[in-house]
């Protein structure tokens, strides 16, 4: 409707213009006219003369008899010529003229279009200036658009938005309202000004200006090529630097340091031959990276990556060979340099050996299996292993081996005893991997098996080093040097005797009863769960024995789910004689045993299970007995209603649900709806959350500092609108926000817009129109 | 031979300077502090409470002035400074920190209608029922000068309100129609009208400065283009609006406070639908002014309260009241968006704190941070229902809550009706009308 409206003013206005153009043409054919009218009048008449004498083609001349009303000076009549008058006949001559066809042209012109509406009124103009003006200035503010979103979505805002710049004045201001007062002050202002050394804005020497304006446009111009060439090649080479950085390949890599430490070693050779000072600086440096490297555990499969590997080593040929690799790194890098001269090296290699044979090198311990590290042995056993190994091969590093054996006869027999455990544990091993295999032949329970398996290796190798230790300290004390082995086969048994001891007491046995009620499912579930650690745990304590364990195992089994309720796992005692640990486990039990007769008269459990024995009876969906005694028969004092109306009236409560602490022995979870609770719930989602498990995330994402560290602490709790005290916030402004305010002010604008209509504003019109 | 001993390393204990913080080796394993959640609702809960124990807003009453106060102004360079007109003609100048008034000036017969400062805060504008635009100095008089205005125009009909132009020295009164003045001419350099009825208030756009806004008693509000010379826009509302407000962070927002209970905020690109209807008051709403923060804006009504609404919020989150406070006629939020100032009927100036149970003064970096976790903590646990309630809960006077009452009723009845309607009509035939456009008649190009 609009748009319609405003191409029609529009068609307006250019026809006003058209029109404007039209008079000049029309005055120059006038004056053309004009010269020859009076001649052409008589030409007329004679030329009408000259027809009338013709008889055949005389024409009838009009003859007025009376006054009419056709004739007027206004109204030109066609009576006479029988045919309607054409505008353009009016024109044309008897001859034609080319003068006149531009006119007829025009004419013609103006006859096709249509006639000139009439101009708008005041307010739709008004209004058609106001939309103009509404649409720019919208336009105008839609810059906005993002600031105020971005505003919106800010986690925090900081007001005042603009930043108060410290006003530091230049050195030279505070000079100039400086004056030299003291006589040394004045002195050195002399020297100062005979130098002519500047103390005023432009800090430059009159000399250093003079050589700035020295500079000849070729000299510039030459300078500045090479200024050019340098950045290009800069920006090549930082191109080149960023490509090979961005290079992945692993290999590649490897080649490149390859390289580079070659050419380190040829340049070093160089510099031995140039320069043996310089040289001898540099092997310093080396020989102190070996220290550094030495020192520290970069290398030495102790971190957090290497103790995974470690775990992994054993399933995976990848992970075992990168600890290889490490390991022989460390080697390189701790590895000494043969550069140094020849005499020099071999008092240096004889005073390493003699070192080597004093100190077993507890740094270098790894290295010296040469066949690569055992993961096992580096995680379980640290340096008791060390001897093991040395043990187990003895042709790779015999030298220790003959310090150990010189060093005490005493010590063979442990060392011997190691020997039979390593052999027992390997064989265990390999029985386990034929018991896997078979086990991996059945489909179901797969997992658990593998857990349980895993589990066993672990709990095996925790006693096995274990042993070892306490093997280990037994052997330091010189005293039980010769009895500890009887000691120890004595304590074994001891031990296994006390435990299931210990696991069988009556009540427990009653409890699992109450259990079984219960549920039976669950608890056959959890047997299973826990019967092949149970399993492992007592293969270790009765390696012996096996053939006579089920019977106990049995017995075990019943009692482990109580384990699972009360006792913590039983943890492995050790074996040999007192020791630090073995006090502090005795301090545990008189603890335990405390702790026990305070309590002794309140079973937890069992109050537990009654408990939830009654939960479960009153939630279950009651049967609604509807009989009425004496209704349709005798009733009265000692009489019943009979079974059958009994039946009949009874409405059986249908099953409910399963209840969902069913299978959980430990819990009681109540299904009912809490009122106390309810109180402090959320009834419906919030608004901003679509999902209520977003709802409950962020809820249970702590804020306080007791959870968080004190850079997330703050970082969460920091305030959205942070305004500082005593500032003035002033509106905001296109310069805070990085726009370019308008450079025209506001005034100056208005007095050059007064309130008519001008012919920018007429020309925004048809802008606006047009599109 | 495993060697066990103890390690310390001073680094881990010891600072460097005795301004750092002291190091405490914290443990933050989960299971260590268990129940998160329910520890961190009992503290929102209790930050909650303490919130309204604290809430207490009411800071001073500025007394001296002779009849109501009709006008106030802030110093755009000082805090401390403000300026209030009288329905006496009385100007007054106020310092905040003292309490006082500092300078009084009758600048006119019958009511100050409107005062603004200029820009840079060297002199403020009146404009009065005794059709003049008086110019004066912000400084006093000196030892036995006169008390007089630097300026006066006299005009041909009453000013009803006067702003002035944020950078320029540019001014704008508004009567029968709006004029923009030249500070140094006595002609206005261009008027606009659009419609015959009067023009209650004018506002300058603090962001793009060519802008203003005007509400006109016959329920309208039009928009105007300074550089244009030319009005833009004009909605009109169920009711008369008696006053706008720009938000000075977001360039397109104001806010008009209706005669009909309720604040409008619109875009004024689009007229056509407010961005949001504010409503809680129960009666005329007289005045509005932003927060500088442009995050909210403080509103004052004729039923004797003031609130505070969110931008973003259709319900205020503060009302403001005393026994004393008679129909609140304006309000100003300060520069520092700390306090608010309300002048009412009964001749004072009351000056309030924005944020009702804010600790005033300097705070310690461990009061700042537990304000943080406070108000975090509030933040979280917010649609909790017993928290919810607890925040919730002000304490109104009997009138406003009976008036609430009944308004809530009166609500619910005009729904039931409408819904009524659309339920035994035929479908389609009774159009559904959001809250939101339901009070716009018409916007008008």
């Amino acid at each position: 409707m609009t748009a319609n409206r405003l191409a029609e003013s529009l068609l307006a206005l250019s026809q006003q213009e058209e029109l404007v153009d039209l008079p000049k043409d029309y005055l120059l054919s006038g004056s053309e006219d004009e010269g020859d009218n009076d001649g052409e009048r008589e030409h007329q008449k004679l030329l009408e003369a000259i027809s009338s004498l013709d008889g055949k083609n005389r024409r009838k001349l009009a003859e007025r008899s009376e006054a009419s009303l056709k004739v007027s000076e206004f109204n030109v009549s066609s009576e006479g010529s029988g045919e309607k008058l054409v505008l353009a006949d009016l024109l044309e001559p008897v001859k034609t003229s080319s003068s006149l066809a531009t006119v007829k042209k025009q004419l013609n012109r103006v006859k096709s279009k249509k006639t000139v509406e009439l101009p708008l009124n005041k307010e739709e103009i008004e209004r058609i200036h106001r939309e103009v003006a509404f649409n720019k200035t919208a336009k105008v503010l839609s810059k906005w658009d993002p600031v105020v979103l971005k505003n919106r979505q800010a986690e925090q805002l900081v007001f005042p938005l603009e930043k108060e710049e410290p006003a530091i004045a230049p050195i030279e201001h505070v000079l100039s309202g400086w004056k030299a007062r003291t006589p040394l002050e004045q002195e050195i202002f002399n020297l100062l000004h005979k130098n002519k050394q500047p103390v005023a804005d432009p800090l430059l020497t009159p000399v250093e200006k003079a050589s700035l304006q020295a500079m000849s446009l070729e000299e510039a111009k030459m300078r500045r090529a090479e200024l050019q060439r340098a950045r290009a090649l800069q920006s090549y080479y930082e191109a080149k630097a960023r490509r090979e950085k961005k290079i992945k390949s692993k290999k590649y890599h490897k080649v490149v340091k390859k390289g580079k430490a070659k050419k380190a070693l040829k340049e070093f050779e160089q510099l031995r031959k140039v320069n043996p000072a310089a040289a001898l600086e540099e092997l310093e440096k080396i020989e102190k990276a070996r220290m550094m490297e030495r020192m520290s555990l970069k290398h030495q499969n102790s971190g957090k990556w290497a103790k995974s590997k470690a775990i992994m080593a054993k399933y995976d040929l990848e992970a075992r060979q990168a600890m290889q690799e490490q390991l022989a790194k460390n080697k390189e890098l701790t590895q000494k340099l043969q550069v140094a001269s020849e005499s020099e090296e071999e008092e240096g290699g004889t005073e390493e050996k003699v070192e080597e044979l004093l100190v077993p090198d507890v740094v270098n311990e790894v290295q010296m299996n040469a066949d690569g590290p055992n993961p096992w042995m580096l995680r379980s056993c640290t340096s008791d292993t060390k001897e093991a190994a040395t043990q187990e091969d003895p042709e790779q590093l015999p030298e220790p081996e003959a310090h150990e054996v010189s060093e005490s006869e005493g010590e063979d027999r442990p060392v011997a005893e190691e020997e039979i455990l390593l052999r027992e544990f390997e064989e265990r091993r390999s029985l386990r991997k034929r018991s896997e295999l078979s086990q991996d032949a059945e489909p179901a329970g797969s997992q658990e098996t593998k857990d349980s398996s895993s589990q066993e290796v672990l709990s095996e190798l925790r006693v096995l080093s274990q042993k070892l230790k306490e093997n280990d300290q037994s052997r330091k004390q010189k005293a039980s040097s010769e009895g500890t082995i009887p000691q120890v086969q004595r304590e074994e048994p001891a031990t296994e005797e006390e435990e299931p001891l210990l696991l069988q007491r009556p009540e427990r046995v009653q409890t699992l009863e109450e259990l079984e009620e219960l549920g039976k499912e669950e608890c056959f579930q959890n047997k299973e769960l826990s019967r092949p650690v149970l399993e492992g745990q007592q293969s270790e304590r009765t390696p012996n024995n096996r053939p006579d364990a089920p019977k106990k195992k049995k017995k075990e089994q019943m009692i482990d789910l109580q384990n699972l309720l009360t006792t913590q796992s039983p943890s492995v005692k050790s074996l040999a004689v007192p020791t630090i640990e073995e006090l502090e486990d005795e301090e545990e039990r008189n603890q335990r045993q405390m702790i026990k007769e305070a309590f002794a008269g309140d079973d937890v459990i069992r109050d537990f299970l009654k408990e939830k024995r009654e939960a479960v009876e009153a939630s279950k969906p009651k049967d609604v007995d509807l009989t009425l005694p004496g209704w349709g028969e005798w009733g009265g004092v000692g009489l019943k209603p009979s079974a059958k109306k009994r039946r009949r009236f009874l409405i059986k409560a249908p099953e409910g649900p399963p209840r969902k602490d069913k299978n959980l022995p430990n819990v009681i979870i109540n299904e009912k709806r809490n009122i106390h609770t309810a109180a402090h719930q959320v009834r419906v989602l919030p608004y901003p959350f679509t999902h209520h498990w977003q709802f409950e995330r962020t809820i249970q994402t702590p804020i306080g500092s007791t959870w968080n560290t004190q850079r997330a602490f703050q970082k969460l709790t920091t305030p959205k609108v942070v305004t500082k005290p005593g500032h003035i916030i002033n509106p905001i402004k296109a310069e805070d926000v990085g726009y370019r305010s308008s450079s025209r002010s506001d005034l100056s604008v208005i007095q050059r817009n007064p309130k008519r209509i001008t012919t920018r504003h007429k020309k925004q019109l048809k802008k606006s129109s047009v599109d | 031979m495993k060697v066990k001993m103890l390690s310390r390393n001073p680094d881990n204990y010891v600072r460097e300077t005795k301004l750092d913080l002291q190091r405490v080796p914290r443990n933050y394993d989960p299971t260590l502090h268990p129940f998160e959640v329910p520890r961190e609702y009992v503290r929102a809960l209790n930050a909650t409470k303490l919130e309204r124990v604290f809430a207490k807003p009411f800071l001073a009453s500025l007394d001296g002035h002779r009849d109501g106060v009709n006008c106030l102004a802030k110093h755009p360079k000082n805090l401390a400074t403000i300026l209030s007109g009288a329905c006496d003609g009385e100007v007054r100048i106020w310092n905040l920190t003292q309490r006082n008034c500092i300078r009084t000036i009758q600048a006119h017969e019958g009511f100050v209608r409107g005062i603004c400062t200029r820009f840079c805060g060297t002199s403020f504008f009146t404009v009065g029922d005794d059709k003049t635009v008086k110019q004066w100095k912000m400084d006093g008089p000196g030892y036995g000068e006169e008390e007089e205005p630097l300026h006066t125009i006299l005009g041909k009909t009453v000013y009803t309100g006067i702003d002035h132009h944020w950078k320029e020295a540019v001014f704008a009164t508004c009567g029968q129609q709006v004029d923009i003045w030249d500070e140094q001419r006595t002609n206005p350099i261009c008027s606009m009208t659009w419609g015959f009825d009067s023009i209650s208030s004018v506002k300058f756009n603090p962001v793009e400065t060519f802008l203003l806004g005007s509400c006109a008693s016959d329920r309208n509000i039009v928009l105007y283009d300074m550089r244009q010379a030319t009005p833009l826009k004009k909605v009109i509302l169920d009711m008369r609006t008696n006053t706008i407000c720009w938000n000075p962070m977001e360039a397109f927002i104001f806010t008009a406070a209706n005669e009909d209970y309720n604040l409008y905020t619109f875009d004024m690109r689009a007229l056509d639908t407010p961005v949001m209807v504010h409503m809680d008051h129960v009666s005329a709403v007289l005045d509005v002014d932003y927060s500088p923060t442009g995050k909210e804006f403080v509103s004052a009504s004729f039923n004797k309260s003031i609130r505070i609404f969110p931008v973003d919020k259709s319900r205020s989150r503060e009302v403001y009241h005393t026994k004393r406070m008679q129909h609140v006629i304006c309000v100003k939020w300060t520069s520092d968006s700390k306090y608010i100032m309300c002048g009412s009927d009964e001749m004072n100036i009351r000056l309030w704190k924005a944020n009702a149970s804010e600790k005033l003064g300097v705070l310690t970096s461990r009061e700042k941070a537990a304000k943080d976790y406070n108000q975090k903590l509030k933040e979280k646990f917010q649609h909790y229902p017993h928290i919810k309630r607890i925040a919730r809960h002000r304490h109104l006077p009997k009138s406003i809550y009976s008036q609430i009452q009944e308004q809530r009723i009166m609500k619910e009845a005009r729904r039931r009706k409408e819904v009524n309607r659309i339920k035994h009509s035929k479908p389609g035939s009774v159009p559904i009308v959001s809250e939101k456009k339901k009070h716009i008649v018409a916007v008008v190009k």
